[in-house]
C-alpha cells in the first residue's frame, strides 16, 4: 500500500476513533452503539496500520488494490450500522405508538372520571366510609 | 342484536371537522345502542372538540399515528372497557351508519363469525364510483386475498367492519400500520378467525380527502402487496399474551 493513502487511512480512522471515544466520554451514546462504533473504528485503524494483513486480505478475496479492501470493510460496517438503526427506529416507533395509544386511553378515562365526580357527590353518604379517591377507582373499574 | 351485549362504534378521524359531527349524530340516531368513541388522530383542526360536542367520547392521540394506529387505539379501548362488539365507521361520511344494522344482522345470523365486513362491490347498484386506478388496486388485492384465504373477498380495503370480542382481542394486540384493512384480513385468516362480507351502500366521501391520494396509489399498491407477502411468511403472526412481542422483547432502545 502506498504511503500516502496509508497516512490518509490512518488519520481518518484515528480521527473516527478519537471522536467516538470523546462521545463515549461525554456519555452521548448508549453503550450498545458505542460498542458498535468503537469496534468499527478499532478494526479500521488496525487494518490501516497493519498493511501486511490488509494486503493478504485483499489478495485472498481478489482485490488488486489493497486500500479498496479497506473501503470494503468500512462499507460493511456502515451497512451493518444502518441496518441496526433501521431496527432501532422501527422498534422505537412501535413503542411510541403504544405509548400514544395508552396516553389517549388514560386521558379519556381521566376526563371521564373528572366529569362523573360532581354527579356522584350525593352517593358519598350512602357509601359511608369509602373516600372519594376510592370511589373514583371503583367507578373506573366498574366501567371496564 | 343482544340486549345485554355492549356495542362500540369507533370513528377514526384526522382533520375531519366538516363531517365528523354529522357522522356521530347519524350513528347515534341509526344505532342508538352503540357507544360512540372518536379517535382523534392528532388532528390540527377542531375535530376533537366537535366530536365531544356531538356527544362522542374522544381518544385524543398526541400526534398523528396514521389510520392503523388510530383504529388500534379503538380496539384497545373496546378491550379495556369490555365491549362485545365493535364497528368501525369512517369519519368522512362514506359509510352509512344506517347499514350498521346490516352488519349486526349478519353477525347475529352466524355467531361463529368474528368479522363482518361491509362490501360496496356485492351490490348491483354502484353508488360509489371509485377512480379506475383505485378500483384496479382493490380488485387486485381482492383477487390475491381470495386465492390465499380460499374465500371470496370482494372489497378488502373497506374499513366498514364489525368485530366480535375475538376480533377485538386479536387486533388490540397487533394491527397493521399504514393501510391496515388488507393485511388484517390475512391476519384473521392465519388466526383461524372467520369473516364474511355483506353488501352495503356507500356514499361519495364528503369533505376531506382520502388517506390515499391519487399520486400515492401506486406506492400504496406496492406497499400493500409487500405487506401481503410479508404476512404470508411472517414467523410469528401476532404476539400472544405472555409471549415476547416485538415491542417488549428487547427493553431499552
Amino acid at each position: 500500500m502506498e504511503l500516502r493513502i496509508q497516512i490518509v487511512a490512518i488519520v481518518a480512522s484515528a480521527s473516527l476513533l478519537l471522536l467516538v471515544l470523546e462521545l463515549v466520554r461525554r456519555k452521548r451514546f448508549l453503550e450498545r452503539y458505542a460498542l458498535l462504533w468503537l469496534f468499527s473504528a478499532v478494526i479500521l485503524l488496525g487494518l490501516s496500520v497493519w498493511k501486511g494483513f490488509l494486503s493478504t486480505l485483499a489478495e485472498t478475496i481478489g482485490i488488486a488494490y489493497p486500500p479498496n479492501a479497506l473501503f470494503l470493510v468500512a462499507f460493511g460496517f456502515v451497512l451493518v450500522l444502518l441496518l441496526h438503526f433501521s431496527l432501532a427506529v422501527s422498534r422505537l416507533s412501535d413503542q411510541t405508538k403504544v405509548l400514544a395509544q395508552r396516553l389517549a386511553l388514560l386521558e379519556e378515562r381521566q376526563s371521564e372520571a373528572a366529569h362523573d365526580r360532581p354527579r356522584g357527590e350525593g352517593a358519598l353518604e350512602e357509601l359511608g366510609s369509602a373516600g372519594p379517591g376510592r370511589r373514583t377507582l371503583e367507578r373506573t373499574a366498574g366501567r371496564s | 342484536m343482544h340486549t345485554e351485549a355492549r356495542y362500540l362504534a369507533v370513528i377514526p378521524a384526522f382533520n375531519e371537522v366538516a363531517t365528523v359531527g354529522r357522522v356521530i349524530h347519524e350513528v347515534r340516531a341509526e344505532a342508538p345502542h352503540f357507544d360512540v368513541v372518536v379517535v382523534d388522530d392528532g388532528s390540527t383542526d377542531a375535530t376533537g372538540e366537535v366530536a365531544r360536542t356531538a356527544g362522542a367520547r374522544v381518544l385524543r392521540l398526541p400526534f398523528n399515528l396514521g389510520i392503523g394506529g388510530a383504529v388500534q387505539a379503538g380496539f384497545l379501548y373496546a378491550l379495556d372497557n369490555g365491549y362485545d362488539f365493535m364497528v368501525q365507521v369512517d369519519a368522512d361520511g362514506q359509510h352509512c351508519p344506517g347499514e350498521i344494522a346490516t352488519l349486526i344482522d349478519a353477525m347475529d345470523a352466524d355467531p361463529t363469525l368474528d368479522l363482518v365486513c361491509g362490501s360496496r362491490f356485492l351490490t348491483n347498484e354502484h353508488g360509489y364510483p371509485a377512480p379506475i386506478s383505485r378500483r384496479t388496486g382493490i380488485h387486485l388485492f381482492a383477487f390475491l386475498l381470495s386465492k390465499i384465504i380460499g374465500q371470496r373477498v370482494s372489497d378488502p380495503t373497506s374499513g366498514f367492519r364489525l368485530y366480535n370480542q375475538r376480533g377485538i382481542e386479536l387486533f388490540a394486540r397487533d394491527y397493521p400500520h399504514d393501510y391496515p384493512e388488507v393485511e388484517a384480513v390475512l391476519m384473521l385468516h392465519f388466526h383461524r378467525l372467520r369473516m364474511k362480507e355483506v353488501p352495503v351502500r356507500m356514499r361519495q366521501r364528503g369533505e376531506g380527502v382520502s388517506s390515499i391520494g391519487s399520486g400515492k396509489s401506486v406506492y400504496y399498491m406496492i406497499k400493500v402487496l409487500l405487506a401481503i407477502f410479508v404476512g404470508l411468511v411472517r414467523a410469528r403472526p401476532v404476539p400472544e399474551p405472555g409471549g415476547a412481542s416485538p415491542v417488549t422483547a428487547t427493553p431499552g432502545i
